[in-house]
């Protein structure tokens, strides 16, 4: 329970969804993402919980 | 648009950010209204393998309802980060007023004393119904009606006295009546709401205050005042609320819980008869002539 389990639960990556455009998210393993790309939005996961906030979220499009 | 908002929902996560490490301390409410809540679902003879915790806290209602239930897997979501790493894995940060879950997902959304802090209820109840499978079901206590009542009316009072003016300061509440029709108005089935109330004494009106700080629920009112309350204020509002206390010097303070219980719809759901499908005449029943009104 306590342990650091890398990456996200397999089990939330089949529910979840971009909260602004209930679009499919795509898991950046590498960047420890969720990235809806629709919404030009990436969604951070801390410590495998994944932060589904927009507000907390990065900008796609400042990064092109 | 921003000036409708009544819960300025960063403060919210702020407050509930900040009461995650030691809620233990202030969190019989939430344990009691959980006991409560798998008390109901006992009442209901049928599993529900994947189940969704919206505002789960440090997991308090998780504890009283993981594994039972048919429950294989219980997601814990909560508006604060702090909080849904507290209530253990699979957890993950959401705001309620925009969910992140994937159509027909949950066979059960469950909810204990979170839903009163959302701006948008109706839309946060659609939302809901969408993420549920059909005939998945609803099972939610938030905080309602006369909660706190007695200490409004002092705080209130006292600003009006020593300020001269008042701020809001505790969540305008929703009432029983209006939550059914809400809820049946975001395409739920069955909808039942309830009202408990819990009385919680207290010696001490500042026990009171630093309990509902410590489960994160002072105001967070986008309308909040800026400044601090004066010290004279609150000391004639808690000198006044304390005058409420019984023969044993104690203060009864109100906590009305409301409890909805909702489906999805379904075909199998039991559901009134199609308007003209009556065979039987309601005069025949009531056993009145046709005219007997009549003038």
């Amino acid at each position: 329970m306590g342990e650091r389990a890398p990456g996200v639960d397999p089990k939330l990556l089949e529910i979840l969804v971009c909260p602004v455009t209930k679009g499919p998210l795509r898991y950046d393993r590498e960047r420890e993402e969720l990235v809806s790309e629709r919404a030009h939005l990436a969604y951070p996961i801390r410590d495998g919980i994944p932060i589904m906030l927009p507000s907390e979220a990065r900008s796609l499009d400042e990064t092109k | 648009m921003a000036d409708s908002l009544v819960f300025d929902r960063a403060q919210v996560r702020h407050q509930r950010n900040r009461a995650a490490a030691r809620l233990g301390e202030h969190d019989f409410l939430l344990r009691e209204v959980a006991d409560r809540l798998a008390d109901r679902l006992l009442d209901i003879a049928r599993g529900f393998p994947l189940a969704l915790d919206l505002g789960c806290h440090a997991g308090q209602l998780a504890r009283a309802i993981e594994g039972r239930f048919g429950i294989e897997t219980l997601v814990r979501c909560d508006l604060s980060p702090a909080m849904a790493r507290a209530a253990g894995p699979p957890a993950l940060a959401a705001d309620e007023e925009a969910l992140p879950f994937a159509p027909e997902t949950f066979d059960l959304v469950v909810s204990d004393l979170s839903l009163h802090w959302v701006n948008d209820l109706p839309g946060t109840l659609v939302q809901i119904r969408d993420c549920l499978k059909p005939d998945g079901l609803l099972l939610a206590a938030m905080f309602g009606g006369e909660t706190l009542s007695d200490l409004r009316r002092c705080l209130l009072e006292a600003e009006l006295a020593e300020e001269r003016g008042a701020g809001p300061r505790v969540s305008p509440f929703a009432e029983l009546r209006d939550l059914g029709s809400l809820l049946q108005r975001a395409g739920f089935a069955l909808p039942v709401v309830d009202l408990d109330p819990i009385t919680v004494t207290y010696e001490d009106p500042l026990r009171l205050l630093a309990d509902l700080r410590g489960m994160g629920e002072t105001n967070a009112l986008v309308a909040r005042r800026r400044r601090f309350s004066r010290r004279a204020t609150l000391l004639r509002a808690l000198a006044a609320y304390k005058e409420q206390a019984g023969s044993d010097g104690r203060i009864a303070v109100r906590f009305d819980v409301l409890t909805l219980t909702a489906w999805r719809p379904h075909p199998s759901q039991q559901k009134p008869l199609a308007r003209g499908s009556g065979k039987t005449s309601l005069i025949e029943v009531l056993g009145e002539k046709p005219d007997a009104d009549k003038r």
